[in-house]
């Protein structure tokens, strides 16, 4: 009897739902966030990515170092954290010539590169939401953000949104 | 990917347009034509082109 309340618990209700937390803004983890969520999204998922802390990166407006955010510290603090095309790989970074070398080598092997899938995903209309607490400390507003960020939502929101799906932390 | 890309091309077209789609072998081989039937896309033909390409027709 417990081991079925186990495995009830554990499927989704509604299994083609999806829902990812985006809190890393490397790269490589972009790369596989927007990869599931574009390919969930083409076979008829409801996708949700709820981007926070260094996630934010890739949904600004700025895609490369700007001074963005309000306050000074925040403004530093923005620029070194960069953009879309500024994100280093989680490893063997390299000073930033690693992702350089792998948008070159997704484009020769005809891959999507990661421009291309958030692209994609603004295709086909996944959700994206700014986390309200990131934003708050980094000195943003949702209009430093590209304009298919639905919102700017806390946990909350983002638990009745992801209710009864699947839920990935990248 | 590839799925990802003919989806985005067949929300752009109008019901009965046709989409044709050259891909090579492999996984999207299997996936596309699975995965259009899936959404409810008519598969109308998947053939051989050359070498290692090949050709599936969508209508929307």
């Amino acid at each position: 009897m417990e081991n079925s309340e186990i495995i009830s618990l554990s499927q989704p209700k509604d299994p083609k739902k999806l829902s990812i937390i985006s809190f890393s803004g490397d790269f490589d983890k972009l790369v596989a966030t927007f990869t599931l969520a574009t390919g969930a999204a083409a076979v008829g998922y409801e996708v949700n990515i709820f981007f926070t802390f260094w996630g934010l990166d890739a949904i600004k407006k700025k895609q490369g170092r700007a001074f963005v955010g309000t306050g000074f510290l925040p403004k530093i603090f923005g620029f070194f954290m960069g953009g879309l095309r500024s994100a280093p790989v989680s490893r063997l970074n390299f000073l930033g010539l690693s992702p350089k070398i792998f948008r070159y080598l997704m484009r020769k092997k005809n891959v999507a590169t990661l421009e291309e899938l958030v692209e994609a995903a603004k295709a086909l209309e996944i959700n994206m939401y700014a986390c309200e607490m990131a934003l708050h400390i980094l000195g943003l507003q949702q209009s430093d953000f590209i304009h298919e960020v639905k919102g700017v939502l806390g946990v909350t929101t983002f638990l009745e949104i992801s209710e009864g799906g699947r839920t990935l932390f990248i | 990917m590839t799925f990802v890309k003919t989806k985005i091309q067949l929300s752009k077209l109008q019901k009965g347009d046709i989409l044709e789609v050259l891909l090579t072998e492999g996984e999207p081989l299997t996936n596309v034509p699975r995965s259009a039937r899936e959404q409810g896309y008519n598969v109308l033909e998947v053939s051989h082109v050359e070498w290692l390409i090949h050709k599936v027709i969508i209508e929307k």
